[in-house]
């Protein structure tokens, strides 16, 4: 009957996506550190996993060492964890909840199921042997959540505030997952060039779905600045941060032109500049501006572009917009 | 043949919706081919099903969410096409004559000097609402969604228990009981004469849009909600989508100079009709009660300039009021000049002394109900009742008589039913849903409730109540 969006759903269905995006991944990383931790690197691995997610100070407040057990517990299947992949489901389904006029029966029915699994696991299911299996079914259960939306979804308005969260989401998830493993694995500048484990840098891209990509692209040796070139700068990695930029900087613009939006200009730009960063940067400059500095200064942009975003489409004051994109809602 | 499912059942006396029905002969032979274990089978993936589709409603308790699914009774309740025919005129007559009343109500007033109905009753009703008076509304409609409840005593006579004139609900479950039928009994159902329900939305939305104010020419309708945490939530999500519009609550409508308006990515965007699943007292803060965080401040201005269209329309619920219901045979009367067609359920308004004495004399006898409350809460049913609980409701009556009705213990007809992998006779009642824009269209059939509990009359949810496909067939 019309083309208009509540602004309140579009807010919704961005973070939906955003959630659906966050546990994927934080699946992704658990699966790999469970399959390629068993050497020297083990403990801190799993200590990394919690400063990615800056959750330092709530971890450790109720356990006394980041094991594989306690770190997998807090992060699959604790409740009372905000950041956990049960709680982003959690989320995900609240969001979906609301959003029921507009979203596909198959897409909830899909997400209910999947939280009502997530719900009933306890901590029988997360012994070692049965890890591996637990981290694909969920993994898998994102992804059919994906494909259900891409072959349900009605493609109005809401279809473009969804993707524009799933990249931007992905976007700084591959900045996260890139910051804290590269400064795990290489601690200091100076160590470039030195001998390095190349088994952690292939871990690092399985857990980004892109160590064949990567392979077919470098076929000699892995070089941790190669590594961090094709996660951030590659135009055709699906994960990579100038492709989750350039998809977001095309949804926007043309969401706002076939619908009339007429705000959300900022995002725009922010988005568009981005773009051109990214587009022009090599490697080694990154690297030798500091890599830590740039994913830093990445991620506040994403934050802004979120900021913008709910301003001037989601119905929020700028005030709020401020604890809002900090904040799981 | 395999012995039928039906044949140790024995409705022990009671008026059986199943055995009685002159069109249940198919439907009875059908299920004789299937055995028990089939049937326990086919029901518990129903349930599931239902579960899975998040076909529930919600219930909060330490601040976690508990999802429960209306439980599902796979036998269906048949009513033949005549037996509908005579409902659905008697419902079409009754709404008739409630729109009637609420226009009298909120204009003239001929019914109260006249004399039909106690004045008090209806200007000091807590449902009243004097800002209604000298409003003008499309087609007179106030009443656009109506549920009536209906029972039927054990000469299978149908009578009226309850108009609900408000925000009914319950015919999502309805809809999805038979979607549910459709999918788990494909055999049962084919090419038995039943009638459609699934263009309950299409009508919905026409109704609505008739009563858009006058001059609207594509009139944007809103479902306006509580939101998620509402028990009811997934009806108004069933609801809107079925009529394919958005699903607001308060704090997406916002009025400007006496228009309503709802915030969209594109920025305010005009709102012609609202279908409001929020009672009066909650609209609009302005207006009401001003704490309500689920309202929309200066609703009431922009219906009163004629800007905008709510449904229901504020005000009926001095027409489903308990003590009402005792006069809507003479209301019937007094508007429309006919006999009810279908009668109420005897009823004695304990405000009167005559009628307080009697129901303090037949109290083991009689059903005492408040006139305030829904959802069966404050029954006391005499002949079920203990010596205590009778004493505790003669000195309610006494202190209050006014808060109270009193109506014979109807024996409510039965149908069968799958307990615990047996079929034992359950009482039913039925509300079926009537949509009214310029003229009144009923749904075939309608919500058969189903007290789950051995010898129970109360179906309603929140007591242990269920639910059943109800059936019209040729």
């Amino acid at each position: 009957m019309s083309d208009v969006l509540l602004a309140r759903y579009a807010d919704c269905i961005f973070w939906l996506a955003r959630y659906l995006e966050r546990a994927e991944n934080l699946a992704r990383i658990l699966d790999v550190n469970e399959t390629f931790s068993r050497d020297s690197h083990g403990g801190q691995n799993w200590r990394s996993i919690v400063q990615l997610n800056s959750d330092d100070e709530r971890f450790f407040a109720t356990h006394s060492a980041a094991t594989a057990q306690s770190v997998v517990k807090f992060y699959v299947i604790d409740g009372d964890n905000p950041t956990s992949i049960v709680s982003a489901i959690r989320y995900a389904r609240e969001n979906a909840r609301t959003l029921r006029p507009l979203i596909s029966t198959e897409m909830w029915v899909q997400l209910n199921v999947f939280y009502n699994r997530l719900a009933a696991l306890g901590e029988g299911d997360l012994m070692p042997g049965r890890l591996a299996a637990l981290f694909g079914s969920i993994k898998e259960d994102c992804q059919t959540h994906t494909g259900i939306t891409e072959g349900t979804f009605f493609r109005d308005q809401g279809w473009y505030f969804y993707q524009l969260g799933r990249y931007i989401e992905r976007a700084d998830q591959t900045t996260r997952l890139l910051d804290i493993k590269y400064h795990l694995l290489l601690p200091s500048p100076s160590a470039v060039g030195s001998p390095i484990d190349v088994s952690q840098w292939n871990a690092l891209l399985r857990s980004a779905a892109g160590y064949h990509a990567y392979r077919r692209l470098h076929t000699a040796n892995t070089t941790p600045a190669r590594v961090a070139g094709f996660l951030l700068l590659n135009q055709a990695f699906p994960r990579s941060l100038h492709h989750c930029v350039r998809e977001a900087g095309r949804l926007l613009g043309e969401v706002k032109s076939r619908y009339l939006l007429r705000h959300g200009n900022a995002a725009a730009e922010e988005l568009d500049r981005l773009r051109g960063v990214l587009g022009t940067l090599d490697i080694s400059t990154i690297l030798g501006e500091g890599l830590h500095e740039f994913l830093d200064l990445m991620q506040q942009q994403l934050i802004a572009v979120t900021r913008d975003l709910s301003i001037a489409f989601f119905g929020y004051s700028p005030e709020a917009s401020q604890a809002q994109t900090v904040t799981p809602q | 043949m395999d012995r039928s499912i039906l044949d140790g059942y024995d409705p022990q006396g009671l008026y059986c919706e199943m055995l009685r029905s002159s069109a249940s002969h198919v439907i009875r032979e059908r299920l004789s081919a299937l055995s028990i274990d089939a049937l326990k089978v086919r029901a518990a993936a129903a349930n599931a099903e239902l579960y899975n589709l998040g076909i529930t409603f919600t219930i909060y308790s330490d601040a976690r969410t508990i999802d429960r699914i209306l439980p599902f009774d796979v036998l269906p309740r048949i009513l033949s096409a005549d037996e509908w025919r005579h409902i659905e005129r008697g419902i079409i007559q009754r709404i008739t004559a409630i729109n009637l009343l609420l226009d009298d109500v909120y204009h003239d007033q001929h019914l109260l000097r006249d004399g039909v109905v106690p004045a008090e009753l209806i200007l000091g009703n807590r449902n009243y609402r004097p800002l209604m008076r000298g409003i003008d509304l499309p087609h007179k409609t106030y009443v656009n969604i109506c549920g009536t409840d209906i029972v039927r005593d054990e000469r299978g006579t149908f009578l009226v228990l309850e108009d609900n004139a408000r925000t009914p609900s319950g015919v999502s479950y309805v809809v999805e009981n038979r979607h549910m039928m459709l999918r788990a009994f494909p055999d049962l159902l084919d090419d038995i004469g039943l009638r459609p329900i699934d263009n309950y939305g299409a009508k919905l939305i026409a109704a609505l849009q008739e009563v858009a104010p006058a001059g609207v020419a594509d009139p944007q309708v809103v479902l306006l909600s509580p939101g998620t945490y509402n028990s009811a939530y997934f009806e108004h999500v069933f609801l809107a989508r079925e009529m394919g519009v958005p699903l607001v609550e308060g704090p997406d409508l916002v009025v400007d100079d006496d228009r309503v308006f709802m915030r969209t990515t594109g920025g305010l965007s005009r709102v012609d009709v609202i279908y409001r699943r929020i009672n009066d007292d909650y609209l609009d803060p302005e207006a009401f009660v001003p704490e309500s965080m689920l309202g929309v401040p200066g609703l009431m201005r922009a219906y009163r300039a004629g800007n905008v269209a709510l449904a229901n329309a504020v005000g009926t619920g001095v027409a489903d009021d308990k003590a009402v219901y005792a006069y809507m045979p003479r209301i019937i009367r007094y508007y429309l000049g006919e006999d009810p067609i279908l009668p109420n359920v005897e009823t004695h308004i304990c405000r009167e002394p005559k009628a307080l004495r009697y129901t303090l004399d037949r109290l083991a006898e009689l059903v005492v109900k408040p006139v305030g409350e829904a959802g069966g809460y404050g029954i006391t049913v005499g002949p079920r009742a203990s010596l205590q609980e009778l004493d505790e409701c003669r000195a309610k009556l006494a202190a209050d008589p006014a808060n109270y009705i009193s109506q014979p213990c109807v024996n409510l007809s039965v149908a069968p039913t799958l307990i615990d992998g047996q079929i034992e006779p359950r009482h039913v009642d039925l509300r079926p849903f009537a949509v009214t824009g310029s003229s009144t269209w009923v749904l075939p059939g309608g919500l058969t409730r189903v007290a789950l509990r051995r010898g129970s009359l109360v179906v309603n949810s929140s007591q242990g109540g269920g639910s059943k496909d109800t059936w019209v067939v040729e």
